[in-house]
């Protein structure tokens, strides 16, 4: 029996699990893939939204406000690559300053610190890639951006560090009220929890609709991206915004904390939710929109294109569901966007919901800080060369684009990676130019001796995704 | 005190290899090969086929053999390699930082430095092919190393994006380890590949090649399970109606090389926008002193014993830069026009009375056309030409005695029909 069981390892889930290791509380997240982020949480923007969007009294007013002053700080305490550099909505029409204005008011009702009204030549001064067509703009100095993936890794890192439980290949099929508790039944057999926490992204509704009164529906929302070479990445310097839309905050331009430049996303509405196909229409339609806030995107230097799904509910509210929704059943649904800049705020206010109604208290213990994996080619010289001392690992390089040696991708994998995107999305190794062309083949090989597998067991990302058929001369087999 | 070499190569494959013997053999001493796999011969240790070396040694060789006549002379001259090491930062002023598992990271001093390092291929992301993004996806050359060199099988039921060679290459050798290759597509309406390829890995075994046509979807959530095909139109883009889908575990891609030139613009070398390699001149010299380019990294080659002679001309015109010092003087320029699109090199500053070969490539496919080179606008010589086609490499060789007195710009250019 366990105090306290969430349903899903996004960043959300790892942030609530996060928070919830403060706690005497016994802890464990269940999660049906092979690790986590590896859904909503590992394509989307990478933004820290500012919070001038929500309608103010919104739950996603209050958690993006929080959640974008916690994170500059919980990013330091967990060695996340993290950067304020500002954001910008601009608007094209002289016409459509008075949509600024509503957006700087709702801005000032959230409590966004720092918004300015920018025009004309100040505006193009301070981002010169900007469209000559471009005639004003909100700008937003706490607008940041961050790295999802060690996000999540580094939330989980150190919620198992304070001693929190996680279990992967767990797919959650049912919830019951047993005794008080839960019992849940899982594809990897039955738990029992006093608590259980919905942090399920596109499939929270489910588990809401097994207990609560009201039911919901999400339609998963895809937005879809192109990512350009780390040689653009100073194109611009801030994330370039055009005014948000019913669908959404629309296309952005932004840099990103490793140097590369995205656009995106596109909102398109699909049933399915288990997978997250680009579109030519959708590429085209995310390029065509980026060029009139960046004229001259180098879109030659498209290194990959992907998508992702925000769990939208169709209800109407537009708004999240952060609450105890039945009694011992917490929720954190329908967290679209601005879902990643809200999840430290979630988490917080979630746990200590849950601990609430538990009565526990906080652990003298607790441990804030988590150190991440050393970036050996952001390290200055006499660092990188003491810890080649240390292990030689780190003189080899494996991803040349990148330049990941092969101590990382170990690291990679001693926290927890089996798979080539697990140790991608950990230290980035095939994330550069040629996408895994050259290290692909050699950080498969360093899995399978880690792991103790054969190459051939080896995926792509978990479940079914052998990247290999067999050994040659074995087809015919 | 920092490491000093008079020469680093930067790349142990076909190029670096034949600059470090021939500028050994101009009498450079101090010379250090930088390679970042485990062993010499770059790209030619996974080309396991034969049909290299008929240029240089009037045999058809494999891969590893043509290699190995090069690291064989390279052992016998004595010229120190290190391999499993990654060079990571050039200099303007030639400072390599480089970094092993062996030796850590350390900073090497150049006196004059070889870029060889080869070129990569454009990754699906290059194309923006839609779809999803699952397992069984694989650039050809990455394919072709884990079958012969690592014995794993990518897949048995291939569709080949791209009839460059290396997609040729890989439908042959996929075909004999037993998969079955369901077609090349071919966004252009002509090949990119060499014509014996064609014939030798395609026809020879039935697979067809789909011309005009590319991928525009890509299905399967955790393995590849098929990619739609579609014809384009020759503004290459597809045609609806003509969609079909074909059931498959794996796609090659084999949409093109590109130098890897990231060292190169580290250093501030001047690069083409056409090639992607450095700007050169006759010697292979860049716009940056003491810094010489040659082989892939240059500009894409389709034949390696054309790599090797280039690479040589390198080594012999570093030798030269070490003995002699910085030529400075003025510079004819060299250009492509009318289908030739680009030319190396790009500048010819009369160092030598050699005569210089000026390679290029051809932006579309001609029958019976002509190769013509002017001098600021007097023809100077008209090559006739049965077949000129992208994916063939095409050379002059231009005397520097035969230009007229101060000239200033050399133009290469296609002319069509049989004057």
């Amino acid at each position: 029996m366990y105090d306290a069981i969430i349903i899903g390892g996004g960043v959300v889930g790892c942030a609530i699990a996060r928070e919830l290791s403060r706690y005497q509380l016994s802890v464990c997240l269940l999660e049906r893939s092979e690790d986590v982020c590896t859904g909503t949480s590992k394509a989307n923007s990478a933004i820290v939204h500012a919070g001038f969007d929500a309608h103010p009294g919104s739950q996603k007013a209050r958690f993006n406000v929080e959640g974008s002053e916690m994170m500059e700080d919980l990013c330091r305490q967990l060695e996340v690559p993290y950067r304020r550099c500002g954001s910008l909505v601009v608007c094209f029409d002289p016409a459509d300053h008075e949509q600024l204005q509503q957006l700087l008011e709702r801005g000032l009702e959230n409590g966004v610190q720092g918004l300015e009204l920018l025009h004309g030549a100040v505006l193009h001064a301070m981002e010169p890639a900007l469209a000559p067509e471009a005639a004003g703009a909100l700008y937003a100095p706490t607008g940041a951006i961050v790295c999802p993936f060690t996000l999540t890794y580094a939330l989980m890192e150190n919620a198992k560090a304070n001693g929190a439980e996680f279990r992967f290949d767990t797919e959650v099929r049912s919830l019951r009220r047993k005794d008080g508790g839960f019992q849940v039944e899982t594809s990897a057999g039955i738990l029992e929890s006093r608590t259980v926490i919905n942090a399920a992204g596109v499939w929270a509704d489910v588990f809401h609709n097994q207990l609560s009164d009201y039911p919901i529906h999400i339609t998963p929302r895809r937005g879809e991206y192109c990512l350009l070479d780390r040689k653009d990445g100073t194109l611009v310097s801030h994330t370039i915004f055009q005014l948000p839309g019913p669908m959404g905050k629309g296309v952005l331009v932004t840099p990103t904390v490793h140097g590369n430049l995205l656009i995106g996303p596109t909102a398109q509405d699909q049933p399915e939710r288990d997978s997250a196909p680009t579109t030519a229409a959708g590429l085209a339609y995310a390029v065509d929109t980026a060029r009139r806030s960046v004229p001259d995107l180098p879109m030659r230097d498209v290194i990959t294109s992907f998508a992702g799904l925000r769990a939208h509910i169709d209800s109407g509210a537009e708004d999240f569901i952060v609450d105890e929704t039945a009694p011992g059943f917490f929720e954190a649904a329908g967290i679209e966007s601005p879902g990643l800049t809200s999840a430290p705020a979630i988490g917080r206010y979630l746990a200590a919901a849950v601990a609430r109604h538990l009565q526990a208290s906080e652990k003298e213990s607790f441990q804030p800080c988590r150190s991440g994996i050393p970036v050996l080619h952001q390290l200055p010289l006499e660092q990188r060369q003491a810890l080649m001392a240390a292990d030689p690992a780190y003189g080899q390089i494996i991803c040349r684009c990148e330049q990941i040696s092969e101590g990382e991708i170990l690291e990679a994998i001693r926290r927890g990676a089996r798979s080539l995107d697990g140790v991608k999305r950990r230290v980035r190794a095939g994330m550069g130019r040629c996408q895994g062309g050259f290290c692909a083949p050699r950080v498969m090989e360093i899995l399978a001796r880690e792991l103790g597998q054969e190459q051939t067991q080896l995926t792509k990302g978990g479940g079914q995704g052998r990247l290999l058929t067999g050994k040659t001369k074995e087809v015919q087999a | 005190m920092m490491r000093q070499v008079q020469l680093a190569v930067i790349g142990g494959g076909p190029a670096g290899l034949a600059a470090a013997i021939a500028a050994r053999e101009s009498g450079v001493e101090d010379i250090l090969i930088i390679e970042r796999d485990k062993e010499l011969g770059g790209i030619l240790n996974q080309c396991i086929h034969a049909g290299f070396g008929l240029h240089t040694f009037g045999e058809e060789l494999t891969g590893p053999e043509y290699a190995r006549r090069f690291i064989d002379r390279v052992e016998e001259l004595h010229i120190p390699c290190q391999t499993d090491t990654m060079v990571l930062d050039l200099s303007p002023d030639r400072v390599l930082t480089v970094t092993s598992r062996a030796r850590g990271l350390e900073q090497i001093q150049a006196g004059a430095v070889i870029l060889a390092m080869g070129c990569r291929e454009r990754p699906r992301g290059a194309l923006n092919i839609p779809g999803t993004r699952p397992a069984g996806i694989w650039s050809a050359g990455t394919a072709q190393r884990l079958v012969n060199m690592e014995g794993l099988m990518p897949g048995k039921e291939v569709v080949i994006l791209g009839s460059g060679d290396i997609g040729l290459i890989m439908a042959r050798r996929m075909t004999l380890e037993g998969a079955h290759v369901r077609a090349v597509a071919e966004v252009l309406p002509y090949s990119g590949g060499l014509k014996r390829n064609i014939v030798q890995c395609l026809e020879d075994f039935d697979i067809p090649l789909l011309l005009s046509h590319t991928v525009v979807d890509i299905h399967g959530r955790e393995r590849l399970e098929g990619v739609t095909l579609a014809q384009v139109d020759d503004q290459r883009r597809p045609i609806p109606g003509t969609e079909q889908y074909i059931p498959c575990d794996t796609l090659l891609l084999s949409v093109g090389l590109l130098p890897e030139n990231e060292l190169s613009a580290a250093a501030g070398v001047t690069l083409s926008g056409v090639t992607g390699g450095a700007v050169v001149d006759e010697t292979l010299s860049t716009d940056h002193e003491g810094i010489f380019a040659c082989g892939n990294v240059l500009h894409v080659h389709d034949l390696v014993d054309f790599v090797s002679q280039e690479a040589a001309l390198a080594g012999r015109s570093a030798a030269r830069y070490l003995q002699q010092g910085r030529h400075t003087g003025s510079a004819i320029r060299l250009e492509g026009k009318n289908g030739v699109r680009y030319t190396v090199p790009a500048l010819l500053t009369g160092q030598s009375e050699e005569p210089v070969t000026v390679r290029f490539r051809v932006a579309q496919p001609y029958r019976s056309a002509a190769i013509c080179v002017y001098a600021d606008g007097t023809l100077l010589r008209r090559i006739p030409k049965r077949i000129l086609a992208p994916g063939e490499m095409e050379q002059v060789t231009l005397r520097p005695q035969e230009l007229p007195e101060g000239t200033q710009t050399v133009t290469f250019c296609i002319e069509e029909g049989t004057k």
